[in-house]
């Protein structure tokens, strides 16, 4: 592990490093920082005076409603981002990772959409159910005796239907991820399984699943980032964060606070609880990829 | 009987797009006609040009390409001399250091935004490509990626190199860097997404038209309707914000495969 594959060279290690250590002190630690540091104070609506306020930007949200829907609603798009497309995708996967024709086809064909933008998902699924023109109003309508299906008013429905292009999006990439897992499955484990008279089922779930965890935290972390963060253009897109409060998940929340009520503390003190439940993860997600590292050796 | 669903599953995984593809091609009556049309018109030129001229897309277009190749090149460049340093040199302060490239994985943008925007503010940053760079540059991606392959790099490479006496700078420029081309496609495809990709960034960073991304481009197109939205002219717009990325994508799409592979063993 630490070699020193070119010994003398004493200074050279840290000019390398330099680069990248400048860019994420600069503009990562030092920000963030100071984003805790300001969520401790307030600012006047003129924006002339800072006032030390301790925890009360932190009491404040605690005590704000909109704020504990903006937690259930982030709850509920990332749960459905997460836990449906990462089965999906699995389930994907699990079908593609066999010898089969046209197999270079099939996997181009399933990942492609990792290469769209939140935006991008957004303004077509915006298309998709444009009430009264869209296709999935028109057969909804043709369906169910002529229902009116209009995510614009409806909030419930609205956020479904972000998730829904969410974790379209995101199907891409998960499987990508997948399929390099199950690849790394050894074989030989699996026709000894069968050999054993196992079914397909319980080798899925006594095995293969179970050899896939590194790769399942690591898509659990991704996934959990891209719901907090990444969507901010697809919501931006779709819904801005309506109708009423129904998507103002967390990030948009932070957006609106911030960027256009002006409310400096209160958007940094979110920032700061933002932080703690991601970090929580990655150390979590850290753990479980080390551990894995030790089994292998 | 697979290839039956595995079809099925490409199809409607598709179809969101194939669906936005055919608007592309309609008049602005045939977009809202009902039952909704599902035949291609022969409007898509006429489309794009409208999407073109109404937002200024070639210049959106222009700045988000520089963006994500400078953004992706420097990405690259910077994570390879950082893992070259983890794992060919022993040296003080390394287990503080890599730690701390690690943590930055915990410091999405959302995190820092409001100083990151203030940081720009007084570099006078602000609706400048600096801006709209900078930030980015740090890659933990990268540094994982290109130090997992370093290690497995054989030391009689390294020492070969050493007794010959080349310097360490030309053994990673003329032997490291040429054997990680799979990883740095793989890594140029993740970054060129990554940025081409960014939308909360480039929305509050910058503040005239011709600094906008193509990203924002679309919200503009969104924005720009009196009545009801042009979907013809908006999907144009759209079908054309999501080619580089996917050119991209199909064009790397082996060593990219490879890459991830790699990176998922261990």
């Amino acid at each position: 592990m630490q070699e020193d594959r070119f010994p003398g060279h004493r200074f050279l290690p840290y000019l390398l490093i330099l680069p990248s250590a400048a860019i994420i002190i600069i503009f990562l630690i030092v920000p963030f920082i100071q984003s805790v540091q300001e969520s401790f104070f307030t600012t006047n609506p003129f924006g002339t005076k800072t006032i030390f306020v301790g925890l009360r930007n932190y009491m404040r949200l605690f005590a704000s409603s909109d704020y504990h829907k903006s937690i259930v609603t982030t709850l509920i798009f990332s749960g459905f981002v997460i836990m449906i497309g990462l089965s999906m995708s699995l389930a994907i996967a699990h079908l593609l990772n066999q010898k089969i024709r046209g197999r270079g086809f099939y996997q181009i064909a399933l990942i492609w959409t990792y290469a769209l933008s939140p935006a991008v998902a957004g303004t077509i699924w915006a298309l998709m159910f444009a009430p009264a023109t869209g296709i999935v109003p028109y057969i909804v309508a043709k369906l169910f005796g002529g229902y009116v299906l209009n995510w614009m008013t409806n909030g419930k429905l609205a956020l479904l239907v972000v998730s829904a292009a969410a974790t379209w999006k995101m199907l891409g990439y998960n499987i990508v991820f997948f399929l390099a897992g199950l690849q790394n499955v050894p074989g030989e484990l699996l026709e000894a399984a069968r050999v054993d008279g196992a079914t397909g089922w319980r080798t899925f779930w006594k095995i293969t699943f179970p050899m896939l965890s590194p790769t399942t935290t690591f898509l659990l972390f991704v996934n959990m980032l891209y719901s907090f963060f990444q969507v901010f253009g697809l919501i931006d897109i779709m819904t801005r964060g309506g109708p009423g409060d129904a998507t103002n998940i967390l990030v948009y929340k932070l957006y609106r606070d911030g960027f256009i009520h002006m409310n400096s503390g209160s958007a940094s003190a979110q920032s700061f609880l933002i932080f703690i439940v991601i970090s929580v993860a990655a150390v979590i997600q850290l753990r479980v990829a080390t551990r894995k590292a030790v089994y292998s050796r | 009987m697979i290839h039956i669903l595995l079809i099925l599953l490409v199809a409607v995984i598709a179809f969101p797009v194939i669906y936005a593809l055919i608007t592309s091609t309609l008049t602005f009556q045939q977009a809202y006609s009902y039952p909704p049309r599902l035949i291609p018109g022969n409007q898509l030129w006429t489309n794009i040009t409208q999407a073109w001229e109404r937002v200024n897309f070639g210049r959106l277009f222009f700045n988000s390409t520089v963006i994500s190749v400078v953004v992706s090149f420097v990405k690259i460049v910077l994570a390879l001399l950082a893992a070259f340093a983890y794992t060919h040199f022993r040296f003080r302060g390394r287990s503080i250091l890599f730690p701390m490239t690690m943590v930055t994985q915990m410091l999405p943008l959302p995190v820092r935004i409001l100083p990151t925007y203030h940081l720009m503010a007084s570099f006078h940053w602000i609706n400048s490509y600096y801006a709209l760079m900078f930030p980015f540059f740090a890659s933990t991606t990268g540094i994982l990626l290109f130090r997992q392959f370093f290690m497995t790099v054989p030391r009689d490479l390294s020492d070969a190199a050493r007794v010959d006496g080349t310097t360490p700078m030309r053994y990673f420029l003329q032997i490291l860097v040429p054997i990680s081309k799979t990883n740095i496609a793989a890594l140029f495809v993740i970054e060129f997404i990554f940025i081409w990709s960014q939308y909360l960034w480039p929305l509050i960073v910058t503040t005239t038209a011709n600094m906008r991304v193509v990203q924002i481009g679309l919200k503009m197109l969104l924005a720009s309707e009196q009545i009801a939205p042009e979907w013809n002219v908006i999907m144009a717009g759209t079908i054309i914000a999501m080619l580089p990325p996917l050119v991209v994508l199909i064009v790397f799409r082996k060593s990219f495969a490879e890459g991830i592979a790699m990176q998922s063993e261990k």
